[in-house]
């Protein structure tokens, strides 16, 4: 633009605009920014102009009033006197759990098994090939559906549970009971709780701390840390004289002891789940929404991922193994320091993507009822307060924060590998 | 340039833009078709056959307008909504009316600026549980896990009951009315909760109905009814009134079976109006004199078209109860044709 | 003494290998048992297997494909002597809804007054390979088939939607007035005023004089197909339709959107980067959900898509973004040389692109684009979350039946395996053309 503003002075003519190399493309751009900002206009108008004759004007502060309904899912505390945004914060919440739980299976399903399909054994080789054409070629919506209905017709009901001669039984020393309506776990308890910090009060933002966890997490880090100094002083002592200290056990006492004797000292205890009235009570619950979207995205992306792992490593040439292995290196020691680390690199920008798609595939959760940001802001809220348009915006401008901060930190990470490398 | 690709292939459709700007009565008549919304499947008040063919309750008001309107009540086209799309579909001008288990509420009437066109179905939010829990009372139901339909006004309703009752439950939320039978069958849930109708519908496809019980609380009022856009009252009163030609139509004894005979003119000037023999109750409407007839002929009265999709014969098996006409102690009842 | 020497003269027969290194057993211990940890493998793996499809063959292999209901199914099971919730399978309702499964409510002779016109899908999907093979076998196909690629476009929808046949023809003829209107004023001015008044003029055409030729066309020889509404369409055709109509318009904006976000020029590239990263950002649930609630509020009023033409734009918009990247992909792919020499032989812009590089790039990208085609297909059964009956949804509807109320595993099999062979078999041919696309450049 700043071209158009100061020509050459003698010899400028309007034509040059499009004959002139030099200005055609500011002409072209700023053809194509007016376009744009017809097209933008426009919407907007005609946005209005409808939302005017529906006698919607677009206001957020529905936000602010109580949802009404309730959320069985839920992080933080949450109940239906509280805001549609706190509804939605739930949502989210609930969004970035299954994406987290989901990213950490698939990717340790998905190495195993592109590992797997390379294995020498034939059976298992082809058995591998068949999970990934079976998860890659059918939607994801089939599979989260087809799970969350093998989960319901073949997993007993609480109600079989009852009784000395029940029709099923828990697993894992009476711990764990796997019912259709989720898995029941115990939960970690303590007598003596150090209890929790409210954070912001009342806002719709608000939450808990457990100061419980907080002081384990302090613990366990600073042990972790005096460990790594451990190891760089016997790292020092290897080189300067050759022998390596035998530092295991003390780097385990050291890791272990202080957790575990804070654990004591708070009266850690197990809470185990137990069949009272209608449902189990007591222990944590997985409901079989979030096992049936965790499981289902979790196989479809680890179908994906197999296929990535595998030409990551492919991808690598037999010179390499060859070279690796006339240095003298063992074939573990192989895979370690010379495959994998360059297998990564080829490995990681389409691992990003399938993060990224894992991440929005969890939006399905609607089909199997999981109080997703979907299910909550775009799903109940906006049946109960009719507010299409301020729903659907906010929840795509949430989406697309998570998957840009997603891939930024991706690549950050990315850049990271590559240097390291080089 | 790809734009008008777009538009071109729109136009090959034939189904570019129409203005909407006429009355929808207008429009139905140029258009010769009624779009109706309906719900995506529930027995008996609408769901597809093996031909693709709707049926149901709910399909039936569908059929009575666009015979009173067009004289043919075939010329439907029938728009599956969800519980999400259902009121955008309608405000957008998609569907000309929305036939499809609709609550009327404050706020859907005022806020939503919708008019509905009356009540074809008074119904209530009740609990279903199986008979062996020994449950009596929706009071007992603390711990319990519960699967709702969302969407709906249902999980507002419940919320509310379990809070006035200060008990606590654990809410499933479900989109379909199958995939809610499902769970409820496995036992994913102790109890259903929707309209008393739709727990109605649902219980009679149980192999094993008898052992399901449907429980004394109804905890809220659902008057379902067919609604239109608001601000349209010419369109808005033919749908009102083709309802309550049904409704009518019943209390005054006429039938698929003795429409012809009536229509030939009767003794009863209330007849004779309703079904164009006398007065000009059809051009008041913007619609022929015989709309009431074709309304009829389409599939009986109310209590026909009750008897046929939900009454106690069918699979559905629902009582008359509130919905029987107000001669016989329930709620049904047609303003005067005149 | 020389008698008891012995040379041998001629070879020994070669030996066959040891037994137990050729033949199944050889194998075997090769592939199989080579070690105890792949012998525990293979046992387990094996196990797992026959329990899997004995389980399967023991629930699916049961003579139940004429039964009208579940309780009549039942009713075979109990002659069986099966009992339980999962007896075995009920496949009376594939005999039953395969054809709705397949097309959806589209017009199929059973109501009164109609034909059967379940032919023009077909048709239509059959043409479409015809008008495919002159692009994915260029060599064995004769070249003049070319043309009824560029007639294919305005076929399609004719044969779907019916009406006459005027309408596809005068909306054709749009292309046909741009083209000419840009030709005739390349003669006397510069390509980009042209261009530009090309494209005005072509939609003057379609605004204004399109629709007055095709109806007065009409009105003189109609040679009409029936008309069948958008809402009849159903089941898997749906699914393929929205597939086919999203990457086919999907490729001329992904090569103007891989274009812009190549190009020098600042604003087109950030507008392009924008909207990619956007479409790619959001979840596709979100712009169906767009879709079917906003659009007609972006419209002017009085504007009403039906919502299948509602989802056609939005699933185009995301392929769009996608098929941009696959083409930057293949754009990315040509070495610079070619770049190079197009510069060198004096080609502007435009006809670098036209002549050298998007002939190759568009080669290269084919398998991308198959990929896309694939994840497009399998993301159409999103749209049974607002409402189209796309083969998932139909399961509902099909459950909302009275008779087959709570069937589960027929209906969700039948409808993954058609899945299963339709991408499948896709994956499997664009693995084939990227072998044979292998030896260009490479």
């Amino acid at each position: 633009m700043s071209t158009l503003s100061d020509p050459p002075k003698q010899s400028f003519r309007l034509s040059m605009l499009i004959y002139d190399t030099r200005y055609r493309s500011a002409t072209i751009q700023v053809v194509a920014m007016i376009g744009f900002l017809i097209l933008v206009g426009w919407v907007i108008s005609n946005t209005v102009q409808n939302l005017t004759d529906l006698g919607k004007e677009p206001s957020f502060s529905f936000l602010s009033e109580p949802a009404g309904y309730d959320i069985n899912q839920r992080l933080l505390d949450y109940d239906n006197q509280d805001s549609h945004m706190r509804a939605a914060l739930i949502g989210l919440l609930n969004t970035l759990l299954v994406a987290f739980l989901g990213c950490i299976t698939a990717t340790v399903l998905g190495v195993i098994i592109g590992v797997l399909r390379l294995s020498s054994n034939w059976l298992v080789a082809r058995l591998m090939t068949v999970y990934v054409e079976m998860f890659r070629n059918v939607p994801v919506l089939l599979w989260i559906v087809f799970i969350m209905a093998i989960m319901i017709e073949t997993l007993p009901a609480p109600s079989a549970f009852r009784g000395d001669n029940s029709d099923a039984a828990m697993h894992v020393m009476d711990s764990v009971a796997l019912t259709n309506r989720g898995v029941y776990v115990p939960e970690p308890l303590f007598h003596n709780s150090l209890g929790n910090v409210s954070v912001f009060g009342d806002a719709a933002v608000r939450f808990d701390i457990s100061l419980d966890l907080i002081a384990f997490l302090i613990v366990l880090g600073g042990s972790l840390f005096v460990s790594t100094k451990i190891r760089q002083w016997a790292d020092a002592k290897q080189e300067s004289t050759g022998l390596r200290p035998t530092i295991w056990h003390i780097r385990a006492a050291v890791v272990l002891l202080p957790s575990v004797l804070l654990l004591l000292v708070l009266g850690f205890h197990l809470g185990y789940p137990e069949l009272k009235g209608f449902n189990f009570q007591g222990g944590t619950h997985m409901r079989n929404s979030l096992i049936a979207l965790w499981l289902a995205l979790s196989l479809y992306t680890a179908a994906f991922i197999a296929e990535i792992v595998r030409s990551g490593i492919l991808a690598i040439s037999q010179g390499q193994t060859e070279a690796a292995a006339a240095l003298g290196l063992r074939p573990k020691r192989i895979m370690n320091l010379v495959i994998l680390p360059q297998a990564l690199r080829v490995i990681i920008p389409p691992l990003i993507s399938n993060y990224l798609n894992l991440t929005k595939n969890s939006s399905l959760a609607i089909a199997v009822g999981y109080m997703d940001l979907t299910g909550t802001l775009m799903g109940i809220t906006m049946n109960q307060t009719g507010r299409e348009l301020e729903t659907v915006m906010l929840g795509m401008l949430v989406y697309l924060t998570i998957s840009l901060l997603i891939s930024s930190f991706m690549n950050w990470y990315n850049n990271r590998v590559k240097l390291v490398e080089r | 340039m790809n734009n008008s690709v777009f538009f071109g292939a729109l136009t090959v459709a034939g189904l570019a833009a129409g203005a909407a700007a006429a009355g929808t009565l207008d429009d139905v008549k140029a258009r010769d078709q009624l779009n109706c919304g309906v719900s995506t499947g529930l027995v008996g008040f609408s769901a597809p056959n093996a031909n693709g063919e709707w049926e149901g309750f709910d399909i039936a008001v569908c059929r009575a307008v666009a015979a009173a309107v067009l004289g043919d009540p075939n010329k439907v086209e029938y728009v599956p909504t969800t519980g999400k799309t259902r009121f955008t579909a309608l405000a957008s001008g998609e569907i000309d009316m929305l036939a499809r288990n609709t609550t009327w509420t404050f706020s859907r009437d005022v806020d939503l600026k919708f008019e509905f066109a009356g009540v074809n179905y008074y119904d209530g939010q009740g609990f279903m549980i199986p008979k062996e829990l020994g449950v009596s009372s929706a009071k007992e139901l603390d711990f319990a896990t519960v699967c709702i339909q969302t969407g709906t006004t249902t999980e507002l309703n419940l919320a509310d009951f379990f809070r006035a009752n200060n008990i606590t439950y654990e809410p499933v939320p479900i989109e379909t009315n199958a995939e809610a039978r499902q769970q409820y069958l496995a036992n994913a849930c102790d109890v259903y909760t929707t309209d008393a109708s739709g727990l109605a519908a649902t219980r009679a496809t149980f192999d094993d109905p008898g052992n399901h019980v449907i429980l004394p609380e109804i905890i809220s009022k659902e008057p379902l009814g067919p609604l239109v856009r608001h601000g349209d009252n010419e369109w808005g009163d033919v749908v009102r009134w083709t309802l309550n030609a049904l409704v009518g139509a019943e209390e005054l004894g006429i039938t698929s079976a003795n429409l012809a005979e009536k229509a030939a003119g009767t003794e009863n000037p209330e007849i004779n109006r309703l079904l164009g023999t006398e007065g000009n109750l059809g051009e008041m409407l913007g619609l022929d004199a015989d709309w009431a007839q074709n309304a009829l002929s389409a599939g009986g009265n109310y209590g026909e078209i009750f008897a046929k999709n939900i009454g106690e014969d069918t699979p559905v098996g629902l009582a008359r109860g509130l919905n029987a006409q107000w001669t016989d102690g329930g709620l049904l009842y047609a303003p005067p044709f005149r | 003494m020389s008698d008891i020497s012995f040379v041998r003269t001629e070879m020994l027969p070669q030996k066959d290998p040891p037994a137990s290194a050729v033949g199944v057993v050889g194998w075997m211990r090769a592939n199989l048992f080579s070690g105890w940890f792949n012998s525990i493998l293979t046992l387990v793996a094996l196990y797992f297997v026959i329990q899997l499809l004995m389980g399967l063959f023991h629930w699916a292999w049961v003579p139940t494909w004429s039964a009208a209901s579940l309780p009549e199914c039942r009713d075979i099971f109990e002659q069986l002597g099966r009992t339980g919730h999962n007896a075995g399978a009920c496949w009376g309702v594939i005999a039953e809804r395969w054809p709705q499964l397949l097309f959806g409510f589209y017009p199929n002779g059973t109501e009164e007054g109609t034909v059967d016109q379940r032919w023009r899908p077909i048709l239509a999907f059959v043409l479409l390979a015809v008008a495919l093979a002159p692009i994915l076998y260029s060599d064995r196909v004769s070249g003049k088939l070319i043309y009824f690629s560029g007639a294919y476009p305005f076929i399609m929808p004719w044969l779907l939607w019916g009406g006459t046949i005027w309408t596809p023809v005068a909306v054709a003829l749009g292309f046909v007035v741009g083209f000419v209107v840009y030709k005739w004023l390349l003669k006397s001015t510069s390509e980009l005023i042209a261009l530009i008044v090309g494209v005005v003029s072509a939609v003057l055409w379609w605004m204004f004089a399109a629709s007055l030729l095709s109806s007065g066309l009409a009105s003189i020889m109609p040679l009409a197909l029936e008309p069948v509404q958008s809402r009849a369409f159903g089941g898997f055709m749906l699914s393929i339709t929205i597939g086919v109509v999203a990457i086919g318009l999907s490729l001329p904006i992904g090569i103007v959107l891989a274009l812009g976000r190549q190009s020098d020029l600042l604003i087109v590239k950030t507008l392009c980067v924008c909207f990619i990263e956007f479409i790619r950002g959001v979840p596709l649930i979100t712009l169906l959900f767009v879709a079917s609630t906003l659009l007609n509020i972006f419209m002017p009023p009085g504007t009403n898509f039906d919502i299948i033409m509602r989802v056609f734009i939005m699933v185009t918009l995301f392929a769009s973004a996608y098929m941009a990247e696959v083409i930057r992909g293949g754009l990315a792919a040509l070495p610079t040389g070619q770049y190079e020499g197009a510069d060198s032989l004096g080609l502007n812009y435009w006809q670098a692109q036209r002549l050298i590089i998007m002939p190759q790039a568009l080669k290269i990208s084919i398998p991308g684009i198959v990929s896309t085609f694939i994840g497009v297909f399998k993301d159409t059964t999103l749209v049974s979350v607002i409402g189209l009956f796309d083969p998932l949804n139909l399961t509902n509807a099909i459950r909302a039946d009275a008779d087959w109320n709570g069937l589960v595993w027929e209906l969700y099999g039948f409808i993954a395996f058609l899945f299963f062979v339709f991408c499948f078999g896709m994956s499997r041919y664009s693995m084939y053309l990227e072998r044979k696309l292998q030896t260009g450049h490479r």
